[in-house]
Order: structure tokens, then C-alpha cells, then sequence
């Protein structure tokens, strides 16, 4: 049994058919050219798009639990964060306060905007509270969708860092990103997308 | 006091305002004259029409008779239900998301009333059933189509909001919530405020009916609060049945959000 997510076999209509594994406490790094098929491969792996093939989770298979119990597991960032309600603050659960006003800080964000509506931040800003978010489900996989696309080289740095942490500490992490140089500095492995099919970098 | 019949030279009469509009309408190049004109005419021979298949009805007094009337107008207003929205599910769902909520909720409302509150002998009386169908089939068809509009027209529209949940591990169920709720709230949003303006801004239709017709006011008030009952019955289950049948169209096993579901 491996530990870590493998995927086998995962194809579309769209795109596909794709193979992969990404041990605990690694990080595969996949670059390539807008409408490659990254965001679906992403999106099928989270199962968010009809797919077919398999994926396992450190020796567990996708198809023997619930969706929503396996997004939880498995979790899917997208380059456009959703909100659902107008204030910030609504979109963390309650207790987390603290770990989000820890969080926001490395990631150079006040913890004032926890207060502030949605309406009112710069796009850099939701992408990484939508970081924040995603992290508070306590992942084992993190599927990124650009993470850091909205944002100045500082903020690129912190993130980083936090994405860093969170492979050392087991946690196995998909990061698709326009950045060759951030795929390198990021990348256990690294792959890149091309016509909707994988290829190795 | 017995109603008051109408004669032909009284609608004689009362047609000449419309003539009056067709010469304001010529006169000051408004151009709707042929329009009031074929309105009107299709008017008169709509209701004429209806009225003789009523008194066809009635005489034949069978119920497959007056069962088959009530699912002409079911499937009619079915119709109108599934093409209002802007955004329509494809295939035949909308149209049987139209048929369910507004076959259910008429259904249900005009049983309890001709049951229990009306109670002509026998319940399935056509003079009871058949004009009772068509008021709450009036209001649940309009409760009907605009909570399907408003989930079809949202749901596209919040897709991030939707996904973003769905990727931290919450259930289908918990992402459309809200969306759901709000299409429900729009579906009732007529009949509340029927029912808040009813006697102060507006006379309701029925009583004004009634009244007219020679009944005491109060007796027509009694009938107008039973009908705003069954109105505001019929749609809340309308609005919710319209919203939750779309919202479960438009999902999966797995629960994904399946926007190509719309067309």
C-alpha cells in the first residue's frame, strides 16, 4: 500500500486519459497552456466533473466513499475563489478564528479583513484566504489551481512557504501553475500539459 | 337579490369605449388599433368558447369528463411553466418539473377545498371544481414559473460559490441551500403580496365577482379568505416542489453541479 494519491486510467469526454502519483509529502508541479486540460484533470480528480478511472487515497479508493467526504480529503482550489455570503469572516468556521488570524498573518493578510465584505477585496486577497479555507478542511491532498496567479512576488514567497509546510508535514499537494520557475522550486515532480494529455517536463 | 343579466345592447354599450380607444389610438398615431381590435375579438371568442364548453360540461356532469377538462389545464399551464425561464433544463424535465409542481399543488389545494370547506354534493360537482382549478391554477402556474426561473437563472450565476463548496467537503444539498430557498421565497412573493394588498389596495376579482353577482359582502368576503388560503397553499408547494425538482435535476450520485443539464 502507498501512501499518497495515485490516479489510473482518469479520462472524460474532455480530456484524459491521465496517470499519476503523488506520494505523502510531495509536490507535483504541472505547467502548460491555458485550456490544456489542467483545471479538468484537477476537477476530475476532486470529482467535481463526470469521470471515469480510478483514484486511491493512501491505499483507499475514491469510488468507496462518499463525494463529499472525499473533497474533504482531496481538495480542489480553484483560480476563481467562490463566496457564498457577503462577509468574509461567515466563509471560516467559527472556532477557527485563531488558526485563520495565524494563518492570514503568514500570509500577510490583516486580520481585519476577516471583518471586511467579500465585495471589497482585491483578487490577490481572495485567493489566499481562499488558501486559508481550503487548509481549515485539513487535506491530504491539495489540488492548486494557480494559487498564487493574483499575487506580488512577496505574497508569492509566503505562500510558498506555507505550501511547503504543508507537504513536510505529509500532506501530498497537485500544483498546476503558469511559473516554471516556481514548478522547480515547488516540484518533487514535474509534468507538463499538453492538448489535454500529460506529458513528463 | 338575484343577479343581474347582461344584455347584448349592455356590451354593446360598454364595447364603444373600445371603439373610443381605436379613434385616440388612430388619432394620435399611437397605433394600436388593430392590436385592441384583434385583442378584443380574440377576447370574445375565447371566453364564449370557454363559456359553451363549460355549459357542456356541466350538463354532462362526469367526472372523467371534468377530470379531463382539469388535466387540459394542467397540462397547458405545465407549458407555460417550462418555457417562462430564461435558462431551461434540456430535454422534457422542465416541462415535467412544470407538470409535478403545478399538477400537485392544484391538485391537493382544490381536493381539500371541494372536501372539506366547499363541499358541493357531490365533491367532484363540475360548477365547483372545474372554476376552482382555474383560479388556483392561475397563481400556482405564476408561483411555479418564477421560482424555476429564479433557481435556473442563480444557479449559473453562483457556480463559484456552488463549486467552492462542494470542494471543501459540503454535501450538494448544503451548497444549493440557499439557492433554493431564495427560489421558494420568489415563487410566494405574488401571493403574499395578494394577499396584503387584498381589500385595501385592491378589490380581489372573485368577490368584486359576487358581489356583483347579488351576494351579501360578506359572504363574498368569506370566499375571497378561503380562495387566499388555497392561493397561498397551492404555491408555497408549487414554488417548493418547482425549486427542489430542479435543483435535483441538475446533480448527481456524487454530488456534482451539472450545468450542461441547462441548456
Amino acid at each position: 500500500m502507498t501512501s499518497g494519491l495515485s490516479v489510473k486510467g482518469l479520462r472524460s469526454s474532455l480530456a484524459g486519459p491521465f496517470g499519476l502519483t503523488v506520494p505523502s509529502g510531495t509536490c507535483t508541479a504541472i505547467t502548460g497552456p491555458s485550456g490544456s486540460g489542467k483545471s479538468l484533470m484537477l476537477r476530475m480528480i476532486a470529482d467535481l466533473d463526470p469521470n471515469e478511472g480510478e483514484v486511491w487515497l493512501d491505499g483507499q479508493a475514491r469510488a468507496a466513499m462518499p463525494a463529499p467526504q472525499w473533497r474533504r480529503r482531496v481538495t480542489y482550489l480553484a483560480a476563481d475563489s467562490g463566496w457564498w455570503t457577503d462577509r468574509v469572516g461567515d466563509h471560516f468556521g467559527r472556532d477557527a478564528r485563531i488558526v485563520v488570524e495565524a494563518l492570514a498573518g503568514r500570509l500577510g493578510l490583516g486580520r481585519a479583513l476577516l471583518d471586511a465584505q467579500v465585495a471589497h477585496l482585491s483578487s490577490g486577497e481572495k485567493q489566499r484566504l481562499a488558501l486559508i479555507r481550503a487548509l481549515l478542511v485539513k487535506p491530504k491532498v491539495l489540488l492548486l489551481d494557480e494559487p498564487t496567479g493574483a499575487l506580488d512576488p512577496a505574497s508569492i514567497a509566503r505562500v510558498e512557504d506555507v505550501l511547503a509546510e504543508f507537504t513536510s508535514t505529509g500532506g501530498a499537494l497537485i500544483l498546476v501553475t503558469h511559473d516554471p520557475e516556481q514548478a522547480t522550486r515547488l516540484g518533487t515532480a514535474q509534468f507538463r500539459m499538453a492538448d489535454r494529455h500529460l506529458v513528463a517536463a | 337579490m338575484t343577479p343581474i343579466s347582461l344584455a347584448p345592447t349592455d356590451l354593446a354599450i360598454a364595447a364603444a369605449l373600445l371603439v373610443l380607444d381605436a379613434l385616440v389610438s388612430l388619432w394620435l398615431n399611437i397605433r394600436v388599433h388593430r392590436q385592441i381590435a384583434i385583442a378584443a375579438v380574440r377576447m370574445v371568442i375565447q371566453l364564449v368558447a370557454i363559456g359553451y364548453i363549460l355549459k357542456i360540461i356541466f350538463s354532462l356532469d362526469s367526472p372523467p369528463a371534468t377530470l379531463l377538462v382539469v388535466i387540459v389545464m394542467v397540462l397547458v399551464a405545465a407549458r407555460e411553466v417550462a418555457a417562462r425561464p430564461e435558462h431551461r433544463l434540456r430535454g422534457v424535465a422542465n416541462l415535467l418539473i412544470g407538470a409535478s409542481s403545478v399538477g400537485f399543488a392544484t391538485l391537493v389545494t382544490v381536493v381539500l377545498a371541494l372536501t372539506t370547506a366547499i363541499r358541493p354534493q357531490p365533491w367532484y360537482d363540475p360548477h365547483y371544481a372545474i372554476p376552482l382549478a382555474g383560479i388556483i391554477l392561475g397563481s400556482v402556474l405564476n408561483s411555479a414559473s418564477l421560482a424555476l426561473d429564479s433557481f435556473l437563472g442563480s444557479v449559473g450565476r453562483e457556480r463559484a460559490a456552488i463549486e467552492a463548496r462542494l470542494a471543501l467537503g459540503d454535501t450538494y444539498q448544503t451548497a444549493i441551500a440557499s439557492l433554493v430557498r431564495n427560489a421558494i421565497r420568489r415563487g410566494m412573493l405574488p401571493v403574499i403580496n395578494q394577499m396584503s394588498a387584498a381589500g385595501i389596495v385592491t378589490l380581489p376579482g372573485i368577490m368584486t365577482g359576487q358581489i356583483l353577482a347579488g351576494l351579501d359582502p360578506l359572504e363574498a368576503v368569506k370566499y375571497q379568505i378561503l380562495l387566499m388560503f388555497l392561493l397561498s397553499g397551492g404555491s408555497g408547494m408549487a414554488a417548493a416542489i418547482a425549486a427542489y425538482a430542479a435543483a435535483w435535476r441538475m446533480t448527481d450520485k456524487r454530488d456534482r453541479l451539472l450545468l450542461d443539464r441547462l441548456v
